[in-house]
């Protein structure tokens, strides 16, 4: 059992200099045989171990991870929690997520700093503010919280945007979800891997899967960088590098793996407490606790697993923040970085069974997926525990591309993909 | 970000052009005799490599024109350049 964090252990621990910090979570070697491995340590295949162990009782599991986790994707997003979708599945998953977010501090006794400030969504054309009324129609009908706001409360709500109507892209409204907001990353990794070590989850780091032995249609186990692991479930949720592995498995996914870059600023006073998101423009923006301005460009248009991105999305979106945001001209940046997001053809997630038995890939979320993670995580485990899918992540099976039932969230969100 | 050497007018800045996606899928010949499996095979499946891949693109700020590249993805180094139609020059 560890020890709970709490404001006593944090006494505690400042008379010893806080140098007796138990371990958040081992550092063991793989065992021969696990019930199931997970591919990925990242927010969503951490979450999807934590759940198995405690909903699913199977402790005897793994998750294997190329690096460090957390260390991908989980600590390159914008940290941006929202669930006002258009389409009644999406908005079923993405408030199943955050109905868990809401409690999830407390379930991990780890601090997630989820911060319930709103996410606004801004109009900047006719087309835009029917879609944006649209959507808040929608979203209330599935019951999730959204408003609609004309200019005058879009500028009430955050001041520092500028609502002249004489600029290029001028806003003419916007909508508001009360309950999104932000969340710490990397808290959230950490958070989902201690829970997940203290129910006997091994976590493997610096473990790269090299291969996935089948015998037939049913899969036997996985070749890593540290040896062969033999298990009959494997969960692979691998982000960027989703089709890398699904062609060791002899599969083809309906991904392109892409760059995404964010840019945080300088750290400055706190300016603005919400959540301001364009999609027309391409900007968004939100401070975080620190006081950088954390702001997300947009995707790449040709697959690429450099982890780089091109310099003219970043202006692309720079201009957009300044044209939108006046005040922030002479900020100075601080980071730039980019991601591989895996993105589907209707930019929607896959979080389904295969072909191969034994086999399920959790991947697809391209731009989006932090806000997800531990809806994700949670339906993930159903789907590997019982062999069927949850009905919330039914609609996300892979076989939606044979069908044609696509779950088109491409113009349907809030945001480009 | 990097050059691309468009094969009809030269060296030219990668924010001239559109990708456009995995190359050399052959249209189906009889689009109504497949099978659901295969028509989402050649709409949707992509093989998404991580290394050397071959693509189309379009110099959309340029020429217009449509070609092929032999592209690094992992590392984004461009391994040849080629017009529509021909064959190849690198495996």
């Amino acid at each position: 059992m560890k020890n709970k964090y709490s404001i006593f252990s944090l006494i505690k621990n400042a008379f010893s200099y806080h140098e007796n910090w138990e371990k958040a979570w081992k550092d063991p070697e793989p065992k021969k045989e696990y019930d199931a491995v997970i591919v990925g340590g990242g927010g969503h295949g951490l979450a999807t171990a934590y759940y198995l162990a405690k909903k699913h009782n199977m402790k005897n599991i793994a998750v294997v991870e190329k690096g460090w986790i957390g260390g991908g994707n989980t600590g390159r997003n914008t940290t941006i929690i929202r669930s006002n979708y258009l389409w009644d599945a999406s908005a079923g998953l993405y408030d199943h997520a955050l109905k868990i977010w809401e409690g999830l501090s407390q379930e991990l006794n780890y601090n997630v700093m989820f911060s319930q400030r709103g996410v606004m969504n801004l109009a900047h054309n006719l087309q835009d503010v029917r879609d944006l009324k649209r959507r808040t129609h929608a979203n209330r009908l599935n019951g999730i919280d959204a408003v609609y706001l004309n200019t005058e409360e879009v500028k009430k709500f955050c001041p520092i945007i500028n609502t002249s109507q004489d600029i290029r892209y001028p806003v003419l409204g916007g909508t508001l979800q009360r309950r999104a907001g932000t969340a710490r990353h990397d808290a959230v990794a950490w958070g989902y891997a201690r829970g997940a070590d203290e129910m006997g989850v091994d976590i493997i780091q610096n473990c790269e899967v090299k291969g996935i032995k089948r015998n037939g249609d049913t899969v036997e186990g996985i070749e890593t960088t540290k040896g062969f692991i033999k298990t009959k479930k494997i969960g692979v949720v691998a982000a960027g590098h989703s089709s890398v592995i699904a062609n060791m498995a002899g599969l083809k996914l309906p991904l392109e793996s892409k760059p995404l870059q964010a840019l945080v600023s300088e750290p400055v006073k706190p300016i603005i407490d919400t959540v301001v998101m364009s999609n027309a423009v391409h900007a968004y923006v939100s401070q975080s606790d620190k006081g950088e301005l954390v702001i997300g460009a947009g995707t790449d248009d040709y697959v690429s697993y450099s982890q780089k991105g091109s310099h003219d999305i970043v202006e692309g979106t720079l201009n957009a923040i300044l044209e939108l945001y006046p005040i922030f001209s002479r900020m100075r940046m601080l980071r730039q970085w980019g991601g591989i997001v895996d993105i589907c053809p209707d930019a929607s997630p896959i979080i389904s069974k295969t072909s191969i038995k034994g086999l399920y890939f959790n991947c697809g979320w391209g731009t989006g997926g932090f806000k997800a993670t531990p809806g994700s995580g949670d339906l993930f485990a159903h789907t590997i525990a019982n062999d069927e899918p949850h009905k919330l992540n039914a609609a996300f099976n892979i076989n939606r591309f044979v069908s044609g039932d696509l779950v088109d969230e491409h113009g349907a969100a809030a945001v480009a993909h | 970000m990097f050059l691309i050497n468009c094969p009809f007018c030269g060296e030219r800045e990668q924010s001239e052009f559109k990708a456009g996606g995995e190359a050399h899928i052959v249209r189906p010949k009889q689009p109504t005799e497949l099978s659901d499996d295969e028509w989402a095979e050649y709409l949707f499946m992509r093989k998404n490599i991580k290394g050397v891949q071959f693509e189309r693109w379009n110099h959309v700020h340029g020429c217009r024109k449509w070609f092929n590249m032999v592209r690094d993805t992992s590392n984004d180094q461009i391994k040849a350049v080629y017009k529509m139609g021909e064959k190849p020059p690198v495996k």
